[in-house]
């Protein structure tokens, strides 16, 4: 892994384009005048600033404002069964704020106080088990970063370029640092019987959201959280509990988590009969589709995040993901697939958590194919969207990893496209 | 189930070292009673564990959905807008954009049981009994030529529905048929002669439009709350105010209709509403403590219906409205307001 940035010229003459190009629309050239902000006193030099408890818990400050979460009204009936995108457009780094962490509920987000919070283990064990939020709060515990993305992200990308905008096209995905109790603990404090194949999971809102878990993965890596990024877990998250899958689709990790049930079979619910399966093209179905397949999408320049500063050094910014292990390297092709190169990953990759990587160019004003391929340990290599068509069609909906094409244009905008 | 054995190999040392040593019970928690289990143990599997006893008729289920269920399916399960069809699709799958519903494409009928009886209908999940359950049953069966309309759906009967997909689902194969394919080494270098766009985003345009995002307009909202003295029941309703309660009212969409042609849904029209009595709305089975709450002279204004959208059951205890309440007063002013502009 490449991790010290080429911040010498040659570093990025190297990495970037090669440009004979004209330089620094935007900057290195002299200053014509001196600038009031260094030679007048600003107010904030002078007078005071804000006291301590101005506001008890911080919001990011207005200029922000626009660092929010979205959703498409036209995709969903109503905003209570409906889904809303991470604005990773505008977020560096890899934890996601859980405040601009998209959401998907399918009954709402609920509203329930720790004290009236119960845990109920039941099923193949040898003696059925409640819990209350105090008694989780008791056993050991763990902390591991996972990212979390919704089996439908960029699932309106199948039949075409549709979405302008990273948001949009990959934002149903978020990565946190959780903190909770391993299931496997909570299972053995229950007894485990012999005949034990499957967990079927369930949460305390209307729609329950039920879903089963081969009980390998539940004595793996299964964890049961109550804590994301330090704090509690937010509403629209599952407080005070929630299920983490490490590595595994969004909608199994179950919120508001009231039961675990251990059982020799899975229940063939809702969840994973008439969503979250996928349609191949002879209409067969794929179920139990569980692993998210490696992923990454370049998150600035994009098309909500345009080029302003002109020509000159330029940072491509970006994720990487995989539910089979730890990202292993991220290239990036300037030209729309015909070169690439290995992006520079930020920091050592940790499995099943997003990873950041950045290439740094200078970039002359022409036009790009922006796209980035991530490799993850097994081997596995982002496909393209023509080689997932070649296996799955049009009908998928879900687990579209494909390698996403932004077109960035002279003047530094960027569009959503798909190429040849 | 070799498709997460690599993936054990690989977390293996990570999990080793954070996770904490427990070689004992710790004896936290208290074992859980049967009538606690039984509460919340309904799931039913499709060798139909888990059904209780019971029965409903087609005719029984077409009039429960009609009550129940139309209002966002449809009479005929075939869906209303952009709420889910739950009948129609019959060899579609195959095809561009294939029509997914229960007789098309759920490959058990213990899903359909199970789903409705815990989680429909929306907004009012877990209030009926189990040979309504069985009744609304049969009559989506019905809705997709399944059964005939002397149809009976009985514990006893149940496994005999053949579901036409059930047949229709392979496990996961990704492992086989995509992985290999996707893990060769990738070309750097002139991989392909040419490269042309062959589809642009702009040209579809659907991306929401960023400018009209809800912050700067919730500002909008708190100003002309704060400019609005007195709460203006005599001057009409600011049309930016209106818009945004236009917004809000999304919230409430899942439940109520207002304007030209709406119909009940699991709440009444609220064409109308603002400065009537409570319970009015023709033809609507309200809760009896809202009819009460009319009766009892409660009139629908602007402070009456500020409290009750924060916290309906703070206005109408033991009412219907299954809503949380909206926390923000720019939000319940605003959708106030558009119900207001359905009132002159
Ligand atoms: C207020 C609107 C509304 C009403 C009334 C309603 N539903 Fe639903 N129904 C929904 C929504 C929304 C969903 C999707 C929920 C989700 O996203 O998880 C749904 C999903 C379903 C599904 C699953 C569809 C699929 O393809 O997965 C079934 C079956 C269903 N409803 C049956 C019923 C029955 C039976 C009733 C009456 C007892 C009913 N619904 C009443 C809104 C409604
Ligand atoms: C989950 C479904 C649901 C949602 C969401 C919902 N309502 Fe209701 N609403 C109802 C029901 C059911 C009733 C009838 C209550 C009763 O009979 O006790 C009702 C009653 C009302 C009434 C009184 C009507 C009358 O004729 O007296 C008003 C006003 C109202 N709702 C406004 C709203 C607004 C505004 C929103 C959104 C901010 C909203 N509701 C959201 C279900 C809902």
């Amino acid at each position: 892994m490449n991790d010290t940035p080429n911040t010498t010229r040659r570093g990025f003459l190297k990495a970037g384009l090669a440009t004979g190009g004209a330089l620094a629309a935007g900057g290195g050239g002299a200053a014509a005048n001196p600038d009031p902000l260094i030679t007048e006193v600003q107010p904030w030099a002078t007078g005071l600033g804000a006291g301590v408890d101005a506001t008890p818990y911080g919001l990011p400050i207005e200029y922000e404002a626009d660092v929010i979460r979205r959703n498409v009204p036209w995709l969903t009936a109503d905003v209570i069964s409906s889904i809303n995108f991470t604005p990773i457009h505008a977020l560096d780094g890899t934890i996601t704020p859980q405040g601009c962490a998209f959401e998907r509920h399918h009954s709402g987000a609920i509203d329930m106080r720790k004290e009236d919070y119960r845990l109920m283990i039941n099923g193949l064990v040898d003696t059925p088990l409640v819990f209350t939020y105090a008694d989780l709060e008791r056993f050991p515990r763990v902390n591991h970063t996972y990212f979390l993305e919704c089996a439908a992200n960029t699932g309106m990308e199948w039949a075409g370029a549709q979405l302008n905008g990273a948001q949009f096209t990959h934002g149903m995905i978020h990565n946190m640092e959780y903190t909770g109790v391993p299931l496997r603990t909570l299972l053995e404090e229950a007894g485990i019987q012999p005949s034990a194949r499957w967990i079927y999971v369930e949460g305390a809102d209307a729609s329950s959201n039920g879903r089963s878990i081969p009980l390998e993965k539940a004595l793996d890596d299964v964890l049961v959280a109550f804590r994301a990024n330090g704090e509690a877990l937010r509403m629209e998250h599952g407080y005070p509990v929630r299920l983490c899958v490490p590595g595994w689709e969004g909608n199994m990790w179950v919120k508001w988590l009231r039961r675990v049930e251990v059982m020799d079979r899975p229940v063939e619910s809702r969840e994973e009969t008439s969503k979250y399966t996928d349609t191949l093209a002879d209409g067969t179905s794929r179920k139990w589709t569980w692993v998210m397949d490696a992923k990454s999408i370049i998150t600035s320049p994009s098309p909500q995040s345009p080029i302003v500063h002109g020509h000159g050094p330029l940072v491509i910014a970006g994720l990487a993901w995989s539910g089979r292990g730890a990202i292993e390297r991220v290239d990036v092709s300037l030209d729309g697939g015909r070169n690439w190169q290995s992006a520079r990953l930020a920091a050592p990759p940790q499995p099943m958590a997003l990873t950041r990587f950045y290439l740094e160019i200078e970039w002359d004003g022409s036009e790009m194919l922006l796209q980035s391929r991530a490799i993850d340990s097994t081997g596995y290599v982002q496909p393209t969207k023509a080689q997932l068509r070649e296996v799955r069609g049009l009908n998928s909906i879900y687990h579209n990893n494909c390698i996403q094409t932004w077109w960035i244009k002279p003047d530094g905008e960027a569009e959503n496209v798909e190429v040849s | 189930m070799s498709k997460f054995r690599n993936l054990l190999v690989c977390t293996a040392l990570a999990s080793l070292a954070a996770a904490p040593a427990l070689a004992e019970k710790l004896g936290l928690g208290r074992p859980a009673l049967p009538e606690e289990i039984a509460a919340w143990d309904v799931d039913v599997s499709p060798d139909g564990a888990g059904l209780p006893p019971g029965s409903g008729s087609v005719a029984d289920g077409e009039v429960l959905f009609s009550e129940n269920c139309a209002v966002c399916h449809g009479e005929f399960a075939e869906g209303v807008d952009n709420w889910p069809k739950l009948a129609g699709g019959d060899g579609t799958l195959a095809r561009e954009d294939p029509l997914k519903t229960v007789g098309s494409y759920w490959p058990y009928l213990s899903t359909v049981w199970d789903y409705v009886h815990r989680t429909m209908p929306f907004g009012g999940a877990q209030t009926l009994s189990d040979d309504e359950v069985y009744a609304i049953v049969a009559y989506i069966l019905y809705s997709n030529y399944l059964v005939d309309d002397e149809f009976v759906l009985s514990q006893e009967n149940f496994l005999e529905v053949e579901m036409p997909n059930a047949g229709g689902f392979i496990v996961d194969d990704r492992d086989g048929v995509e992985v290999p394919r996707f893990s060769q080494p990738p070309c750097m270098n002139d991989c392909k002669d040419s490269v042309g766009i062959t589809m642009r985003a702009a040209v579809l345009d659907v991306t929401p439009d960023e400018t009209a995002a809800g912050e700067t307009a919730s500002e909008a909202v708190q100003v002309a709350v704060a400019e609005t003295t007195v709460p203006a029941a005599a001057s009409a309703p600011d049309p930016a105010l209106v818009a945004q309660g236009e917004k809000v009212f999304r919230e409430c969409a899942a439940c109520h209709r207002i304007g030209e042609g709406a119909t009940h849904r699991v709440g009444p029209i609220l064409t109308g509403v603002y400065m009537r009595a409570a319970a009015q709305a023709e033809g609507f089975r309200y809760s009896p403590a809202m009819t009460e709450a009319g009766e009892g002279g409660l009139l629908w204004d602007q402070t009456t219906l500020d409290a009750y959208l924060e916290r309906p059951a703070d206005v109408v205890p033991r009412g219907r409205m299954s809503f949380r309440g909206l926390s923000e007063p720019g939000d319940r002013e605003a959708v106030i307001a558009y119900l207001r502009s359905f009132s002159e």
